[in-house]
Formats: C-alpha cells, structure tokens, sequence
C-alpha cells in the first residue's frame, strides 16, 4: 500500500463559513410523521444543520471564509501560487470553480487552479495535492485549499434514508511551510466496484438531463420518494465499507508512521452521522474526549466536516505543537487517512452568510 | 452460539425479552426490522462475532438459521 510523506509543510490557518438558515431537524416533518423523524433524527443524532439558500453556491460560502483568513492573517494575495477548490457542488459544469474564485479573491493570474470532485475523503486529498506541489516547488510560497459543499441541494427531502443528514458549509486553510510541522503522512485509497453506493444517477454525460430525469419516483418499499438527478445512498452497504476498511487504513498509516495512538492529541472523523462515528470511537479504542464532533449542530457536510469540526471545535487548542489524525471516508467509495502536525494555527471565527 | 446470536439479534432490534425468538424465525418478519435497526445488527455482529455481513447479504437471508450458518460460515 502507497503512503505518501511530506516534511514542514502544513495547515497555519483555517476559517469556516456557514449559511444563516438554521434546520432544526426535530421540526423537519412536512413529508414524514413527526415519531418516524424523531426515531431517525435521534438514531444519527443530527439536530441542527444549515441550508444555502437557492442562490448561494459552495463558492460563496468557501469566499466568505477566504476573505475572513486572509484579513485575519494580513495574507499578502500575491503570495498564493496554489489554489485548490474541494466540492462536488461546483457553480458551473465549466468553467472550474477554483478559477472564478482566483479572480473574485483578486489573487494572481498565475496562481496554479483546478478544481477536485470527491466527497467526504476531500479534505484530506486535498491536503495531499498541496503538499505535495508545495514539497516539490519552492516558488510558492502559500497554497490554499477552498473546500465547500452545499449538500442539501443534493438530496431528496423525500428520501428518509437522506433526508436528515447533510448539510452545507464551506472553508478555507492556508498550507505554508515551516519545520516546526515535521513530518506528515497520508494514506488514500478508492473502490470504484462500488461507485453505485453513493450516487447522482442524471445530469452528467451519461445519462443527461431530460423530462425523465427530474421527475420525482417512488423509489422503494419504504415509499422514499426521489428524482434521478438527486442522490442516492445505500447506508447499510456504506456502513459495512466504513466498519471494514476505516479501522484497517487508520492502523495501517499508525504502524507505517511508527506513531502511537497516544501521541495523537485530537482524532478528527469525518463526520458522517453520529451512530456510524460513535460506532468507529468504539471499534478504534480511541479516547472519546480525543474526538471532537460537530455532526449534532451542522450534520454531514461531506468534505467540509473535517475543517470545520476543526474551525469549531478547537478553536484556541492548536496554540502549540499539536498532532491530528485526520479521517475522511464515503462517496467514490473513497476513504483516506493523514497524520499531520500543526503549530499555532490561526482558527478564525465561524462566518455566517 | 445459538443463544448467543438470538440474544445479539433481540437487542440490536430492541425486542421486549418477554417475546419468545427462535432460530426458525423469519428474520423481516419482526416489526422492529428496519434499515436503522439492520444497521445495530451489523454493528452487533461485528462486534459479538467479529464478522461484518453485507447489508446485501443480510437482506437475503430468511430466517436467524441462515444468519447463525453465515456468522459461523465467515468465522471459519
């Protein structure tokens, strides 16, 4: 299995950018009885989570929180040679997201720009990327990574098995270099045999947009109702991939760092629905009080629930050398691990859009 | 092991200890069977057993006859 490493590269700030619009998930009844709701919502304990409106895109809120870190950090726009957007819920099919957010954060015409399609392993891939331009590039000096995710224009409200998970959010980290962040490692891995288990059926190339594809279905025995351009999840098989693979890839990236889990000061789990993370605390052996969640107030906001569970969470504990084990897993199937350092990071206030 | 998997079964479904549970019971036949009370049983079994069945497999199997042969099938 490959492991990626990378020396005194790592993440100095972070900001995070939320919608206004507040769901309390307890009221979200207008296609469910209110006990079905509260059996669902109280088994993946999502409560609260926040929903874009019709006209705000992950770019915007991934805005939001670029403005906030570069104010907050006095970051010279010049100085960026790399940007990385993160999301599945890009503004356009073209052109690249990331290129209209260089002209709009007024950074340079030769900043290095693409966009990256992956779920809830994102963030950690996306780390991967700037690191490794950053490890093999001296010329430049600061990368960022914009990860955002407006999920809930995803999923069918119809749909129980989907409909009160995900969320919308969207971030921004600064990647620099200096030797206090020591070595890093990542571990990231695919499984396309089983790209059917997290789907959008329409819309692409494939199967295009028509009549057909936007009309609403009931689509199983459940009486779940959804279109073939919103998404699908089968939870259940999803569930058996994350109790199969995570804990496997999390001891393997351990042993091949020789770190011991002791040594890591704060586990950050993708936060896909608290009975699946609570299951994995269990099954990792890990310190509960190790693992900060955010999966209660914001839910599953795919790539971006690593980042702002940081933003969030410890916000004036990352003031001196800290090791995070970072863990992101789903959509692809695609799952990934990292073991990084970070040293005085600057953790910016949650921004409201 | 057959007590052992009837017991696993009635807790992941939460099933009140006064109803009697034999192995030649249909596992779907219980109104406690839904997918969020599937995933504590794979949960369950994993943990119990160390064995991590398939929802796709699980959904297949008819009575907890089936689900004892499969756990002892993967424990082997």
């Amino acid at each position: 299995m490959p492991y990626l490493t990378f020396q005194n590269i790592g993440i100095s700030g972070m900001a995070a950018a939320l919608p206004r619009t507040v769901i309390d998930n307890y009221a979200y009844t207008a296609f469910f009885p209110e006990k079905d709701v509260k059996e669902i919502v109280d088994k993946i304990g999502v409560y609260q989570r926040r929903f874009a409106d019709a006209k705000t895109c992950a770019s915007d809120l991934c805005f939001a929180a670029a403005e906030k870190l570069i104010s907050d950090l006095q970051i010279n726009r010049e100085e960026i040679g790399l940007l990385v957007f993160m999301s599945q819920t890009p503004d356009y099919r073209m052109p690249a997201t990331s290129i209209l957010l260089q002209d709009r954060l007024s950074l340079p015409r030769n900043t290095i720009t693409f966009d990256v399609s992956l779920g809830c392993s994102g963030f950690i891939y996306a780390l991967s990327i700037a690191y490794a331009f950053m490890q093999s590039q001296p010329s430049i000096k600061k990368a960022l990574i914009l990860d955002g995710e407006t999920r809930s224009k995803v999923y069918s409200p119809k749909d129980r098995k989907t409909a009160f998970l995900f969320g919308d959010a969207g971030i921004a980290a600064l990647i620099e270099r200096n030797e206090n962040f020591g070595t890093s490692w990542f571990s990231m891995n695919v499984d396309g045999a089983h790209a059917d288990l997290i789907k959008i059926e329409a819309g692409g190339y494939r199967l295009p947009s028509s009549e057909e594809t936007v009309k609403e279905r009931v689509v199983d025995e459940y009486g779940n109702i959804r279109s073939l351009e919103q998404a699908y999840m089968n939870g259940g098989d999803v569930f058996n991939f994350v109790i199969r693979e995570v804990p496997r890839d999390f001891q393997s990236l351990l042993s091949y760092s020789n770190i011991d889990p002791s040594q890591i000061d704060y586990f950050i789990l993708h936060q896909a629905n608290s009975y699946i993370n609570n299951y994995l605390v269990k099954k990792l052996k890990i310190d509960p009080k190790k693992v900060p969640s955010t999966i209660a107030k914001f839910g599953n906001t795919s790539s971006v629930s690593i980042p702002l569970t940081i933003v969030s969470e410890l916000k004036n504990k990352l003031n001196s050398k800290t090791n995070l084990l970072l863990c992101g897993f789903g959509v692809g199937l695609s799952w990934a691990t990292s073991i990084i350092t970070v040293d005085r990071c600057h953790l910016s206030e949650l921004v409201e859009v | 092991m057959e007590q052992k998997l009837i017991e696993v079964f009635r807790n992941a479904l939460e099933i009140d200890k006064a109803k009697e549970i034999t192995l030649n019971d249909s596992i779907q036949s219980f109104p406690e069977w839904s997918s969020l009370t599937q995933l504590s049983l794979i949960a369950a079994l994993d943990e119990e057993f160390g064995v991590i069945i398939e929802m796709s497999v699980l959904e297949k199997l008819d009575t907890l006859k089936n689900l004892l042969d499969e756990v002892i099938k993967r424990r082997s």
